[in-house]
């Protein structure tokens, strides 16, 4: 039977010949938590006298409260450390980095199954990892017994022809695509992502696709493994990790969308849904407080490249702030060596240590009332920035930075689409 | 099991930060201080005000967003017997099963604020008395099934030794 990509690596890590719909046990390679929902997921080990660790990896990343604003929060990183210390398990120190950007850095890899206690645990998808987010108790089983059971999603193909024109990027896609779908338009279904505007893609680029896939309801977004993941795992020092994955040709999707990516302008989510999209012309002239750069949807090299691009030698808006979180410590390093710290910096921004930052409202960044938010985040629910009263919008970097710099919300096509 | 209780009402698109806001990361390991927060930025009274067994009815994807299991775990601390809604979110709807916190899928726009219902767990079966109507809710798939029965995946784990979902 040919099979989507979701339904060929469940299939090969049950061992049963598998299609959508089937319920099976799949092995975990990958289990992984953050530090908001590890400690929930360790003390239901304890309770079970199952303190063991049994997927290939079993990470435990402190990202979200890192370093930590509160003793609380001290306590739970404790909590963690010790129960890595005393399993075995991997644990990703404050300063490494977001979960999700690590674990396509450095750990998940083509065919694997992930499970994260964390729902953008889809990014990985991108990598062509089956890769999902979950919450504590399935979480904490999965990576003790390494194994986990699974109901084989359908399959929404998303084909994408052409390629973007300047200053319209795959978040302006995702965006689209969010708006088009609704926020619940592909629940408990896998997208996966085709078409020539992904294969010229970069890794960068495709990861924010697969992250953003939750957003419209969907399990997981994966993308074929081919030589541009390849080129992405070699220069990790990671090549030997990678084999080359495909959907077969004639497998049965549920449902085909067709974008032309030459057609997409930029995207703006407007408060508080994602799917909440409009074109950027329908958003000028709204005034932002706030302008945040980061986290593991746009806090890559690539995100952080376009924005010093348009903000180098130039100052933020008098009554704009700019965050800029690099996603993971590599990252962070990239963007010293290549001077962007140090552009962002002169433009009147402020440089936070690598993780989560002020996107889910824990710290570095709450929004006051009535405040507006600007920002290359994944989720703009009400009180996601840590204040019910205050206002988040959800754009690609090339927007935030050009937007950062008028004080509202702005076309980065007036810089960009004139080269 | 048969439930009885008293309805709040909720819209569309409840989403786990409506739920359990992120600006009470650091209760996280304080469940029951963190359930006086259940629902807070959809209704700041909710908590305050519920009795009980009283159920949560809303309309589509109720449970949106972060995996937060705190989100099912403190709705279900506070007292709430049920979440009906005319849809819910994937990983939301995974753990309240796991967690123990039933769901049902059913045509809420039947059902007000204030309304008193009875539901039959084991057939999925919604009366609202105070409407005199009957409401059929879609039934759990049977693993989600087994492992409700089983009072969650912690014991169900625990009892098998292993996943025993036909
Ligand atoms: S950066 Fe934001 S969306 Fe990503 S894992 Fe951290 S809190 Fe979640």
């Amino acid at each position: 039977m040919a099979k989507t990509l979701a339904e060929k690596i469940l299939s090969a890590k049950s061992g049963q010949d598998a299609k959508a719909g089937d319920i099976v046990i799949a092995q975990v390679d990958v289990a992984a938590f953050q530090d908001g929902t590890g400690p929930l997921g360790v003390r239901q080990l304890q309770k079970m006298n199952l303190e063991q660790v049994k997927a290939r990896y079993s990470i435990f990343f402190i990202d979200h409260a890192a370093p930590s604003p509160r003793k609380e929060l001290s306590n739970d990183h404790i909590l963690l450390r010790t129960f890595a210390e005393k399993t075995g398990a991997i644990l990703s120190e404050v300063g490494e980095g977001v979960i999700h950007q690590r674990l396509v850095e450095a750990y998940a890899k083509p065919g694997d199954v992930l499970i994260g206690g964390d729902s953008h645990s889809c990014t990985s998808g991108a990598l062509g990892a089956f890769a999902t987010g979950m919450g504590s108790t399935d979480v904490a089983i999965g990576m003790a017994l390494g194994k986990t059971w699974f109901k084989i999603p359908e399959t929404y193909r998303i084909n994408v022809k052409n390629s973007f024109k300047p200053g319209v990027f795959s978040k302006d896609l995702i965006l689209y695509i969010i708006g088009t779908l609704g926020a619940d338009g592909a629940t408990y279904k896998a997208l996966e992502f085709d078409g020539e505007a992904i294969d010229r893609m970069s890794m960068e680029s495709r990861f924010v696709l697969s992250n953003m896939a939750v957003e419209a309801g969907a399990k997981t977004g994966l993308i074929a493994s081919d030589e541009v993941t390849r080129e992405y795992l070699k220069k990790r020092g990671r090549e030997k990790d990678w084999t080359a994955l495909s959907p077969d040709d004639g497998a049965s999707y549920e449902r085909v969308v067709d974008i032309d990516a030459a057609d997409l302008v930029p995207q703006i989510a407007f408060p508080h849904t994602v799917d909440n999209t409009r074109t950027v012309d329908q958003a000028q002239d709204i005034k932002i407080d706030q302008a945040f750069i980061g986290t593991c949807t746009n806090g890559r090299i690539e995100d952080l490249q376009i924005a010093a691009k348009i903000l180098k030698g130039k100052k933020v808006a008098k009554k704009t702030r700019l965050i800029v979180c690099p996603a993971s410590r590599d990252v962070y390093l990239d963007a010293m060596e290549n001077g962007l710290l140090e552009v962002f910096v002169r433009a009147g921004g402020i440089i936070m240590g690598p993780g989560c930052g002020p996107c889910v409202g824990v710290h570095e960044g709450v929004l006051g009332d009535k405040e507006v938010c600007l920002s290359t985040a994944n989720r703009n629910f009400k009180g996601r920035m840590g204040n019910p009263e205050g206002y988040v919008y959800l754009a690609s970097p090339a927007t935030v930075a050009y937007s950062a710099l008028k004080g509202t919300i702005s076309d980065p096509r007036e810089v960009l689409g004139k080269e | 099991m048969v439930l009885r209780g008293k309805v709040w009402k909720f819209g569309d698109s409840i989403s786990t930060d409506l739920i359990c806001p992120g600006r009470y990361f650091h209760l996280r390991s304080n469940l029951p201080e963190l359930a006086k927060h259940v629902l807070e930025d959809a209704d700041p009274e909710f908590a305050s005000k519920m009795n009980t067994g009283d159920f949560v009815v809303a309309g589509q994807n109720f449970g949106l967003g972060s995996s937060r299991e705190h989100a099912p775990t403190i709705i279900k601390l506070a007292g709430v017997s049920a979440v009906l809604a005319k849809s819910f979110a994937r990983i939301f709807y995974r753990n309240a099963i796991n967690v123990g916190l039933p769901l049902l899928e059913c045509d809420t726009d039947k059902i007000s604020e204030g309304d008193e219902l009875e539901i039959d767990l084991a057939t999925g079966s919604i009366r609202n008395k105070t409407q005199n109507v009957q409401l059929e809710s879609t039934p759990l798939p049977k693993a989600m099934l087994n492992i409700l029965n089983d009072g969650g995946l912690l014991a169900h784990i625990q009892k098998h030794g292993d996943f025993k979902l036909d």
